[in-house]
């Protein structure tokens, strides 16, 4: 029960309900897709807040990339040892956790401790700071002091081939049954936010301006047909 | 050369009475719905004083504009890799505070008060937060008029740079009234500024707009404009600013500021400008010449070879034609009298400003007594008005300021000899010569500047729909829409004539 269903349907769910909603969100609810900043009402305490917590959840994401997308044999041939992996990703890790962390923090009680912006935070936007404290405390724990008291979970050889192969339509589902709870967890919650996300405020990742450093600095646009040196 | 045409406006500030009736026609067009109660497209300042929000020409600290730095421009708050660094706060954004607090009264307490002793009154109430506000500390125009005195008088930046002392007494002290609306700039910052490339200007008529389709909320707009004229609507998290009311402009009918205006200070036209030489002309070395680059940018519509470069390039004859009946090319680049704001910002401004004489004529009190050439000096007296002026208007060129103040002191002058007598006022006139103008043209603008009915201070080109191939359709789109076939798959039964 427990492989067919959490490690092998739950997670279709959770990535067909990102794509199919993301997807219509963007073409159908174009006009509320934005990074809805509340900077205009308060500045000092969002300093801290978002900058904490937008670079500490890149750090992390550029971590996962490295713990579970890419492939232990990698590391292998590179020549990368386990203590040595195990060491970098504690403490990169580690302080990328801690500060999403503390960047939430200070965020979750920014929304309650300025009057402006309480004023205009929605359940919504309460529900995901909570989530992603929920799926952030879970993985800086597991970093920082499972990995350090119980023992360094070679996440290598169960998660990361698992979530690999949901990519290629093949789940690999046994391979959970003898991951700890705790990183069971963390997992089920993170596709649960996955899921979450067409219907936040999370959709702004989605956005972000790669391009602006190539395109030119002023932009012209004009009406279908016209300056077409039509005469 | 890349030939586009602009909707430009000229204000003549020594008509404005600092009457409000353009932001009051404006923000209920425009600026009444949650998340834009701080906001006004239009403003109407009084200088000197700190203006909305607090010190936006204070560019060390929003850093608005452009710089020139090893002759190449850039933006003052930085470029996109910068940007993208700090995207997720920014550092030179204006908070609410330095807007202001937006705030409605509690006038149900009027009605609904118990009978007592007391008169009720109804209390100020934020639309931010729904709380009392007990004791409002900024608002908008709460300097109008001078009343912060001296208080904010000094938070003025153009005041700061001036080297003399601004008298703050009654008597002795001077001010004037400052519309502002969105410059829609020929290089504009906002433009640059957005990761998104959601803001653009209108390659037809110049305007510069927001897609709020593309606007993604990220705020640089908001402090790259140097006149701080993109505003964050807080409710759908996207930025919004003036334009031009363009619903209106397209019918040809003047901005909403404009049609109400009860001075009629305001003038609308169309100008047509080189887009290759825009680049070259805001990046010139000394701030100074920056109003004189940015006048060689406009091509004359009359020039036969630009008029047939322009119908080449897509603008059509009733274009070409408001083109040459614009009263801002009048003004502005015919007989230079209107001075762009702020020009050291270099994103080359398309609302211009005929600056006002008033503070000074204020001070004159023998004018009875007047020779012609009495009012040299008498414009060369007043150093710090005009000191003032050329901080907001040239860069701090007095020159400039001072044969604009004296062609207009000249046009008095004129006007007061021909109508009214009892001043002398020949050809060969000092003042004359010194404004560098005629007797005919100091009689056309006056006719401008006073007495111009609408049609010559409006004269705006309707909008081009004419390469809309489905025009008939939305034209004629019926109630049947829904249910008839598209139009133009319909099989008839029987013959139909040609054309129909």
């Amino acid at each position: 029960m427990e492989v067919l269903f959490w490690w092998t349907i739950f997670p279709y769910m959770c990535g067909t309900i990102l794509v199919v909603a993301t997807f219509y969100r963007f073409v159908y609810r174009g006009k509320s897709w934005t990074a809805p900043s509340t900077e205009i009402f308060e500045k000092k305490w969002l300093r801290v807040g978002s900058m904490l917590f937008h670079y500490g959840i890149i750090f992390a994401f550029i971590g996962h990339i490295m713990g579970v997308l890419i492939p232990i044999e990698v590391y292998n041939a590179i020549g990368v040892n386990d203590e040595t992996y195990h060491f970098f990703a504690i403490a990169g890790g580690g302080l990328a956790g801690l500060m999403v962390v503390i960047g939430l923090l200070v965020l979750f009680f920014r929304k309650f401790a300025h009057p402006r912006v309480r004023a205009h935070t929605t359940a919504g936007g309460y529900f995901t700071i909570i989530w992603l404290l929920l799926v952030a405390g879970l993985g800086t724990y597991m970093t920082l002091i499972y990995n350090t008291t119980v023992g360094a979970f070679e996440y290598r050889l169960a998660i990361g081939p698992w979530f690999r192969s949901l990519f290629t339509l093949h789940p690999m589902a046994d391979l959970m049954i003898g991951v700890p709870l705790l990183f069971k967890i963390h997992v089920i919650v993170s596709f649960i936010l996955f899921a979450m996300i067409p219907f936040t405020s999370l959709v702004h990742m989605f956005s972000f301006p790669l391009r602006y450093p190539t395109r030119a600095p002023q932009q012209y646009r004009a009406r279908d047909g016209y300056n077409k040196n039509s005469r | 050369m890349r030939i586009k045409a602009q909707v430009a406006m000229v204000m003549h500030l020594d008509k404005c009475i600092g009457c409000h009736t353009c932001s009051v026609t404006c923000k209920n067009v425009w600026t009444n719905r949650p998340g834009m109660e701080y906001v006004w497209f239009n403003n109407v300042e009084t200088r000197p004083g700190t203006g909305y929000p607090k010190q936006w020409e204070n560019t060390d600290r929003y850093k608005g504009g452009w710089v020139l730095r090893n002759g190449k421009l850039h933006l003052r708050a930085g470029g996109p890799v910068t940007k993208l660094a700090s995207i997720f706060y920014n550092p030179n954004m204006a908070d609410m505070n330095e807007f202001y607090e937006p705030w409605t009264y509690d006038f149900q307490h009027l009605h609904k008060r118990k009978k007592g002793d007391s008169i009720p009154v109804a209390r100020p109430r934020s639309t931010i937060t729904g709380d009392f506000i007990d004791k409002p500390e900024w608002g908008p125009n709460w300097d109008d008029d001078l009343a912060g005195g001296s208080e904010t008088v000094p938070l003025d930046p153009n005041v700061q740079k001036l080297q003399e002392h601004i008298a703050m007494e009654y008597e002795k002290t001077f001010m004037m009234y400052l519309p502002r609306i969105c410059e829609h700039c020929l290089n504009p910052s906002c433009v640059a500024s957005c990761p998104s490339g959601a803001l653009y200007k209108r390659d037809e008529d110049g305007i510069v707009l927001v897609d709020q389709d593309a606007c993604r909320g990220w705020r640089f707009c908001m402090n790259g404009c140097p006149y701080h004229k993109v505003y964050y609507n807080w409710n759908t998290h996207k930025a919004e600013k003036c334009n031009f009311c363009y619903p209106r402009t397209e019918a040809g009918l003047p901005t909403i500021c404009s049609e109400t205006c009860v001075g009629r200070i305001r003038y609308i036209g169309v100008v047509l400008y080189d887009a290759d030489r825009v680049k070259a002309a805001a990046s010139v070395e000394d701030p100074k010449d920056l109003y004189e680059s940015q006048l060689s940018v406009f091509l004359d519509p009359f020039d036969p070879e630009v008029i047939a470069e322009a119908e080449i390039q897509g603008i059509n004859h009733s274009w070409i034609e408001s083109a040459q009946q614009s009263p801002v090319y009048k003004l502005a680049m015919k007989w230079k009298i209107a001075l762009p704001l702020h020009p050291e910002y270099r994103t080359l401004p398309m609302v211009w400003y005929v600056p006002p004489l008033s503070p000074i004529m204020n001070h004159i009190t023998n004018e009875q007594e007047l020779s012609a050439e009495g009012y040299i000096p008498a414009v060369d007296q007043m150093r710090i008005p005009m000191e003032y002026l050329a901080s907001l208007l040239t860069a701090d060129d007095t020159a400039v300021i001072r044969r604009v103040l004296l062609k207009m002191a000249a046009m008095r002058v004129h006007m007061r000899a021909k109508t009214v007598g009892g001043i002398d006022f020949s050809d060969e006139s000092k003042l004359l010569k010194e404004a560098d103008t005629t007797p005919e043209e100091l009689e056309e603008m006056a006719r401008l500047l006073a007495v111009a009915k609408y049609n010559e201070r409006f004269v705006i080109p309707t909008g081009r729909r004419e390469m809309n191939n489905d025009l008939d359709y939305k034209r004629g789109a019926c109630s049947i829409e829904e249910l008839a076939p598209p139009e133009g798959k319909v099989t008839y039964p029987f013959e139909r004539s040609e054309g129909l």
